[in-house]
């Protein structure tokens, strides 16, 4: 692999990079076997831990988890896109006496932790924990979505909208059949990116008592006993992992095939889930 | 609104207590990030591959599930704290430095490609190209998403109210548990904290952002 920070290495560098990447793996091995070690020294590896697995229940219990947190976040989703819609349409009216008070509404939402929401809906409003969960993830989200698609109007040509409304639209007909199409298609990387940041987020769940994955994971080292913690752990959180790793692999995929198909390509995906413009 | 005077002196220490954890958890995360960075773009694939798995395993893990694994795992494997501010750190400066991390490598793909040509043609090795040339530029231009990382941290800090950290979450916990009746304006004090430290941040990042755009 060659790269412009530094020369094609030569049979010299090749050579001291093997031997340090020998060495990088033989460190990074290490710790991990000595992890192991410590692990297994704990009884971890015992086999009759391992063994709870052979339990139905076990996997009953983490099928609902993975149920709660996926239904969760479907429903958080489903609402807050359009929502985020609405809002970002709002925030960008015409009108300053809608666009300012939105502004700050979205400023608000943006700087509080979605945990704080979750339990302000669950204790002011005395709803169900599936319900604070939903309520947190889609006012954070939502106002996300509004910015992130906010980006993508102002990321398009002045002309789209001078066009639009040359021919005679209003400015309304103008933002929802010209622009807010292109801007989706543009930002639709970052919105699924910040898909995963709200699959992650069902994982706060754990701390208002939804029955979400984590949860199911306390639950059952609770009833099981502390020592079945770490396998049922560890499977658990492999399982999120994948979820969202899959997810995000799908943000990859999007961002690679819509440079090549949308106008102008699409807007790389930004980290953390923030548009950075 | 009583209840929020009443009890100042609480809030105050949980406001303290978040400025702690995501100040130290910040510069942990800043440094562990940059380094990743430069593991990342370094000559040896060892380096590359192990940054490059970090990342991407830390970027898909909730949050949650690092801290239940800081606090919560970890004690029973042996792996006991004084204090849990201790485990709160360690999950999110680990969790915040991936995010650091992809955040300093697009900026060093930003740097133009002419910049670490000239730096090698003048004779200089990866580790100066990367150090005297290359890191310095792509810092400046990722100040303002670094900003915006930090500000998720400081919102992020929230979940060690869960894990046994009495910062200002946790103490919104507790007060609303003791005060039933009070919990709207309980609920209000803390978000007007969080505010306190995450508006002007976005502030500082939105100005950065301007004066950097500018003077490119």
């Amino acid at each position: 692999m060659s790269s412009v920070l530094y020369d094609v290495p030569g049979p010299k560098a090749r050579r001291i990079s093997l031997i340090g990447s020998i060495i990088g793996v033989i460190v990074i091995g290490g710790l991990l076997v000595l992890a192991v070690m410590t692990l297994a020294q704990q009884g971890i590896f015992d086999p009759k831990r391992w063994a709870v697995f052979q339990i139905p229940d076990v996997w009953v219990l983490i099928g609902n988890g993975i149920g709660a947190t996926l239904a969760a976040a479907a429903v958080a989703a489903v609402i807050a896109f359009p929502l985020g819609l609405l809002v970002c349409l709002l925030r960008i009216s015409d009108n300053a006496w809608v666009r300012m008070p939105i502004r700050v509404v979205l400023e608000f939402l943006r700087g509080m932790p979605v945990v704080l929401m979750m339990l302000f809906v669950l204790l002011v409003f005395a709803t169900s924990s599936f319900v604070a969960v939903v309520a947190g993830l889609v006012l954070y989200n939502s106002a996300i979505f509004a910015e992130i698609i906010r980006a993508g109007i102002q990321s398009l040509p002045k002309g789209q909208r001078e066009a639009g409304l040359a021919i005679g639209l209003t400015s309304f007909q103008s933002r929802l059949t010209i622009e807010l199409p292109q801007a989706i298609r543009r930002m639709l990387p970052s919105l699924v990116a910040q898909l995963v940041v709200l699959l992650k987020d069902t994982s706060l769940g754990y701390i208002v008592a939804y029955g979400e994955l984590l949860r199911a994971v306390q639950v059952m080292a609770d009833f099981l006993g502390p020592q079945y913690l770490f396998p049922v752990f560890f499977v658990a959180a492999a399982i999120y992992i994948a979820i969202d790793l899959a997810v995000s692999r799908l943000a990859i995929w999007l961002e690679r095939r819509g440079s090549k198909r949308a106008a102008g390509g699409v807007a790389h995906v930004p980290v953390a889930g923030i548009p950075t413009k | 609104m009583d209840v929020i005077i009443e009890n100042l002196p609480q809030y105050w220490d949980g406001f303290l207590r978040t400025l702690f954890l995501s100040v130290v958890s910040g510069i942990i995360a800043l440094i562990v990030g940059t380094v990743l960075a430069a593991a990342r773009v370094s000559p040896v694939a060892a380096l590359r591959g192990f940054s490059m798995v970090y990342v991407e395993i830390v970027r898909n893990t909730p949050l949650t599930i690092a801290f239940f694994f800081a606090a919560v795992v970890l004690p029973r494997l042996g792996i006991t704290f004084q204090q849990f501010e201790v485990a709160a750190i360690i999950a999110l400066s680990a969790y915040t430095s991936a995010f650091i991390a992809e955040a300093v490598r697009s900026g060093v793909n930003s740097v133009p490609v002419g910049q670490a040509e000239a730096a090698r043609s003048i004779g200089m090795k990866f580790s100066q190209v990367l150090t005297l040339i290359i890191l310095p530029q792509a810092l400046r231009t990722v100040i303002p998403p670094l900003i915006n990382i930090l500000i998720a941290l400081v919102k992020n800090s929230s979940v060690a109210g869960a894990f046994y950290v009495l910062e200002l979450f946790g103490y919104g916990k507790q007060l609303a548990n003791a005060n039933g009746d009070a919990v709207v304006w309980v609920l209000v004090g803390i978000a007007f904290f969080y505010l306190l430290i995450t508006v002007p941040l976005g502030f500082l990042a939105n100005f950065v952002e301007r004066k950097v755009a500018i003077a490119r």
